[in-house]
């Protein structure tokens, strides 16, 4: 099946912000258009003229820039609309979303209405149309084909590199108008996570603690660890059902899955379906007693021991690290 | 007022390691242990507890596949749901998610036609093709509104539902106007396991059959047919090289080695 010329990336606006996931988006799409001469164009679904400039300063050739107080929280059927607006028209060949909720739901109406192929969590595009995405929990990476003139895909983050921001670069911005029909989903309110927390998804590191933690107490070793690192905090489905802390946290097949660079896995021993999450991490480290389990065959470096010993001497010595001019 | 509910179901392989036919590089289900696809257990459940919540209304299940996923359907039934629709076919296999959602869409309007659906529950995602966008494809097919990753029906009757949407970085809550369809996270309940009285009445229950001609779909609109993307071929992961032990004495020793191995990879 042949495939349309043009790449289009939807840059949603979330809570009036726009994700890092955007810039990996760009830097995908640009990518592809440079290695076949095709344009790449932006929709940005609320927003502000300084973010359509940021999109071309990031290697969008020109940004639909669609305006809306209903595009303030993300609504899947407003959305889809929004960027139906300029798909339907622009008939993209490839249209890119991130891989988080709201790119997947979008993904779904989007592939339905322009007739396309879908991929999601999509690790690598070829340049012969082919999507790389992983299935089987992990197991199995799969060469996914598409049969229509149109692919919807979802990148997964952290999977392609963020595009850069090159001041001044040319590319053009249009208003698209909206009058979206009324919508049956209507926002009541947002209850953010707590303060300072990072998210998962976008994390470049995460310290992660499974069952031999043992504890709620526990995961204040692993907590003071993800700070003194910058990571964030995830965890088992073993440690997530012993209520130890809360679900968002978890990695894995039933959970979130990450690719972080560096994974820091304490007191995990390596189910398969842990490992679906996270083993698309560059690094993995695993601190374990037992050396024989499957995260520490797994890991790029283990360390046998107890977890509880090692931490605090791995903050005191990134701390003295960090402060001493010779590692600086 | 009542509602009718339907939950979408699928059969998956119950184990993950499974292997590929070199020569196709297509993935062997044959011999393989099938099972209800894990995530989906929350969404029958879930559907069971909207049901007793709102007395009177019924559970429809629904799954495509091939007769031997009876024993999926069943087990749904075993836990609570009323009734149980096989799609099954040669016109309806093979099906990438455009495909199976525009047949499941197909059925939930033949039911409504019957009685009408007001909500239609889906799993996270399936551990087999692992995409979790059926649910979201199966609303734009009914041109419903489709919220997924839901954690909490907080309040529902026969007009609306308030949700509470698992985001990466926090929860939306959302009130949706029924019919709509609905993806949830493991977090919105714990499924109860059958009771002997529900396995008793699933086992004589009668399963409907509907094929592809009795959705009302031309052989070109479902099945490996009715797809817009096929995965061409499968293959393991490549291996991560091997790794590095880090061995020491003391544990501060081996804390010192780590943070060094950490800075020198300029992972820090």
């Amino acid at each position: 099946m042949t495939l349309r010329p043009g790449i289009l990336v939807a840059a949603l606006c979330h809570r009036q912000a726009l994700s890092p996931v955007v810039w990996e988006l760009l830097a995908a799409g640009r990518s592809l258009a440079d290695s076949s001469g095709q344009a790449l164009s932006a929709v940005l679904a609320g927003g502000t003229a300084e973010q359509a400039r940021e999109l071309v300063e990031r290697g969008a050739d020109r940004v639909y820039w669609i305006q809306h107080p209903a595009l303030d929280a993300f609504n899947e059927e407003l959305h889809a609309a929004a960027v139906l607006e300029v798909a339907l028209k622009q008939q993209p060949g490839r249209i890119l979303l991130p891989a988080n909720v709201a790119g997947r739901s979008l993904a779904a109406r989007l592939a339905v209405k322009l007739d396309a192929g879908l991929a999601t969590d999509v690790t690598s595009l070829a340049a012969d149309g082919r999507a790389r995405r992983s299935h089987y929990s992990g197991n199995l990476i799969a060469d996914v084909e598409f049969l229509s003139p149109t692919q919807v895909l979802t990148l997964s983050p952290m999977a392609f590199p963020a595009a850069p921001r090159t001041a001044g670069r040319s590319g053009e911005v249009e208003k698209i108008p909206f009058e979206p029909a009324p919508a049956r989903t209507e926002f009541v309110s947002f209850q953010a996570e707590e303060a300072g927390e990072l998210d998962l998804g976008s994390a470049e590191r995460i310290v992660s603690g499974g069952r031999g933690v043992g504890s709620p107490e526990g995961f204040s070793a692993i907590r003071g660890l993800a700070h003194a690192l910058g990571a964030a905090v995830g965890a088992s489905r073993a440690a997530v059902d012993s209520g130890w802390i809360p679900y968002r946290h978890q990695v894995g097949l039933t959970g979130r899955t990450v690719r972080p660079k560096l994974y820091l896995a304490c007191g995990i021993s390596g189910q398969i379906q842990h490992l679906a999450g996270m083993s698309g991490s560059a690094h993995i480290v695993a601190i374990n007693s037992d050396p024989a389990c499957p995260m520490m065959q797994l890991a790029t470096v283990s360390v046998t021991g107890d977890m509880f010993e090692l931490i605090p001497l791995i903050i005191a010595e990134v701390q003295k690290r960090s402060s001493s001019p010779v590692a600086a | 007022m009542p509602l009718h509910i339907v939950v979408c179901i699928k059969n998956t392989p119950s184990t993950l390691y499974v292997n590929v036919d070199d020569a196709t590089g297509q993935v062997k289900t044959s011999g393989l242990m099938f099972a209800i696809n894990p995530f989906d257990e929350y969404a029958v459940e879930e559907a069971v507890r909207v049901k007793e919540r709102l007395p009177g209304s019924t559970v429809t299940v629904i799954s495509l596949g091939p007769d031997s996923d009876q024993a999926v359907l069943r087990e749904a039934l075993s836990r609570g749901c009323d009734a149980a629709v096989l799609l099954d076919g040669p016109e309806l296999s093979g099906g990438d998610s455009f495909a199976v959602s525009r047949a499941l869409a197909a059925a939930i309007r033949k039911l409504s036609a019957e009685k009408p659906v007001s909500l239609a529950l889906f799993g996270k995602n399936t551990n087999d093709g692992n995409s979790g966008v059926v649910g979201g494809q199966v609303a734009a097919w009914l041109d419903w509104p489709g919220v997924l990753s839901v954690k909490k029906i907080a309040a529902i009757d026969d007009r609306s539902a308030t949700l509470w949407r698992m985001m990466e970085d926090g929860v939306d809550v959302v009130k949706v106007t029924l019919p709509a369809a609905v993806g949830t996270v493991k977090e919105i309940n714990e499924p109860r396991l059958p009771s002997l009285k529900g396995k008793m009445a699933a086992k004589k229950a009668v399963i409907t059959k509907w094929t592809a001609a009795d959705l009302g779909l031309q052989p070109a609109e479902a099945g490996a047919a009715g797809s817009r993307a096929r995965v061409a071929r499968s293959a393991p992961p490549p291996a991560r090289p091997a790794g590095m032990n880090i061995d020491g004495d003391s544990s501060a020793i081996k804390a010192e080695k780590l943070v060094t191995v950490l800075l020198e990879r300029k992972l820090l």
